[in-house]
């Protein structure tokens, strides 16, 4: 398929093939790109359909107290907080855990721990959050409230779900804190040994501050990854929006919401069913924000040592 | 005999005067990686505020036998030391001997400069603090800056990244971040190579300034740095097996002008290296 143009030896060849298959690699990559507009487009269109209900008015979607279609209520405040409760809670469960772990891998394991740690996160990482959902009604919910007084722990509660989520994403937290803190350069570590650093000192003292953004963007993605959660919420949180800031009462998530709108018998059209949209519109918002300040940060770190 | 024969035959410790005092004392040191010997049989005395250059071509084990004098070959997985490294007549691998301490007494400056991501008073002030120093923080900064000869390229950005310095700076800082934790001993592992000629003209005066008060030790591939900067020079060799060892340890004008094996002599005058 090579050929010269013109006489010249050195003459520019003609390669098609490379030309076609440079054309389908950009047709794939425009489909991933023409995927993610589509669904924005879907959502905000959608959204629109919901804000133009005469029941519904932004300020009142933004600010109410109570999420009640059946009287034409709808501020997602409760929706938000209990979002935001198990979230949190996941955060403060899943962070330090995870971090810990990362330390643990990069600086102490010896190969034959980390052989056996590595694969077991792995794991964890694939188990499916269905089956997170349901530890977290049959196996957290009873430690609560065994713990806790069944008197105060409600069957569905956002604790239960907040920690699970926190298990589930303390692989994800695990695999990148542990990538941010190897990406540390070693000469920094050998910089601190020398000054007669003690391990623990070099460690928290030197590499884990040099790998503070590179650790920051991974916290924000999983946060971000913690807000979407789905399965976990629907089962173990509560069916019903609930606005309340105690962990042991049950309250229905964003995602919760959407789950049971979406699987139940609402009828299309019907606001409840737009609501669904206009909240999915929401998470959106939130998590490519979260993502896109995580990129951010992560870009600096590289910068930093490059 | 021939002369070959000869200066074989003369003894490789170099016989010091009586009026140096040695500080460190290498003795029958065997270093291996795993099942790799790296440096065989490296006896020598470091003699106090004197600069001494581990010189020699790659893969001789200076920098192995610059890194056993701090214990900082206990970093590396799968090292092992024989022989004895004393100390002020203490032995360096005694099991009770903590290598924290030690590298608070015998410092060291990396072939590249490696600050700490923190700003210039930090970088200066991190040892101290996790000595437990508790005098006043901003004199220590000065002084060790005074000392590294930085200070009056930095003393009004002080609070600036160290990583934003040039490169040059960056190295006098890591010096002046060594001086801060007060050692008695500096390592240089090839502490210019990085450098362009005038930053590394300015490592070299410094060295010269700082043996007053330290006792350096400088790991450099460039023999004209040895020559310049060191009152005295090791020249390591490599055997057939790739084991560095000590072929000649002289005065410095004495192994480069008048040196008492073939080998030295070849490698200085750039046969191979």
């Amino acid at each position: 398929m090579i050929q010269h143009v013109g006489n010249h030896p050195f003459g520019k060849k003609h390669r098609p093939h490379e030309v076609v298959i440079e054309t389908l690699l950009f047709l794939f990559a425009l489909f991933s790109i023409l995927i993610t507009v589509g669904i924005a487009f879907i959502l905000v269109r959608e959204s629109f359909l919901f804000f133009a209900d005469p029941d519904v008015d932004l300020l009142g979607f933004l600010t109410g107290k109570v999420w009640q279609p059946m009287i034409g209520l709808f501020g997602f405040l409760p929706l938000l907080n209990a979002t935001l409760t198990t979230s949190l809670i996941a955060m403060l469960l899943g962070i330090p855990l995870g971090l810990f772990v990362a330390i643990y891998l990069a600086e102490y394991a010896s190969d034959r721990v980390r052989g056996f740690l590595k694969p077991t996160l792995e794991v964890l990482a694939g188990i499916p959050t269905i089956v997170y959902g349901y530890f977290a009604l049959t196996f957290m919910t009873p430690l609560l409230r065994s713990l806790f007084g069944e008197s105060r722990v409600d069957i569905y509660n956002t604790a239960s779900a907040g920690l699970v989520i926190g298990i589930l994403v303390l692989p994800m937290i695990a695999t990148m804190a542990e990538d941010a803190i190897t990406s540390v350069p070693k000469d920094l570590r050998l910089a601190a040994y020398a000054l007669g650093g003690t391990s623990i000192e070099t460690t928290f003292k030197v590499v884990i501050p040099a790998a503070l953004s590179g650790l920051s963007a991974t916290f924000l993605l999983a946060l971000s990854r913690a807000i979407g959660e789905t399965m976990v919420v629907a089962l173990a949180a509560g069916a019903g929006p609930n606005l309340t800031a105690n962990p042991f009462k049950a309250a229905e998530t964003i995602t919760g919401y959407i789950v049971r709108i979406s699987g139940g018998d609402v009828s299309y059209n019907s606001v409840d069913y737009n609501s669904i949209f206009a909240l999915g519109l929401v998470l959106f918002v939130i998590t490519f924000t979260l993502n896109l300040v995580s990129r951010k940060i992560s870009g600096l770190f590289h910068q930093e040592y490059d | 005999m021939n002369t070959t024969n000869l200066a074989e035959a003369l003894p490789r410790v170099y016989e010091q005067p009586q009026e140096q005092k040695t500080i460190i004392a290498l003795k029958d040191v065997n270093i291996y990686y795993g099942s790799f010997q790296a440096v065989k049989q490296a006896s020598l005395d470091i003699y106090e505020h004197q600069v001494t250059a581990f010189i020699g071509p790659s893969g001789c084990g200076k920098s192995t036998v610059l890194r056993s004098i701090n214990r900082m070959n206990d970093m590396i997985r799968g090292s092992r030391i024989e022989g004895s490294v004393r100390f002020h007549d203490h032995d360096l691998y005694a099991s009770d001997v903590d290598p924290v301490l030690i590298r608070r007494k015998i410092g060291m400056v990396f072939q590249k400069p490696n600050p700490f991501p923190k700003s210039i008073y930090e970088n200066i002030a991190w040892g101290a603090r996790i000595n437990g120093f508790r005098g006043d923080y901003d004199e220590l900064v000065e002084t060790s800056l005074r000392s590294a000869a930085l200070w009056d390229e930095v003393k009004d950005k002080l609070k600036q990244n160290a990583l934003r310095l040039s490169g040059g700076q960056q190295q006098r800082l890591c010096i002046a971040r060594t001086i801060a934790v007060q050692p008695q001993v500096i390592l240089m592992d090839e502490p210019a190579s990085a450098l362009d000629p005038i930053a590394t003209g300015r490592i070299e005066e410094l060295i010269l300034e700082l043996k007053n008060s330290y006792t350096i030790i400088i790991v450099t591939h460039n023999m004209g740095q040895a020559s310049r900067v060191s009152d005295h020079t090791a020249f390591f060799m490599v055997d057939e097996k790739r084991r560095g060892y000590l072929e000649e340890y002289a005065p410095t004008e004495q192994l480069f002008l008048n040196p008492a094996h073939k080998k030295t002599e070849e490698y200085i005058s750039g046969k191979f290296g």
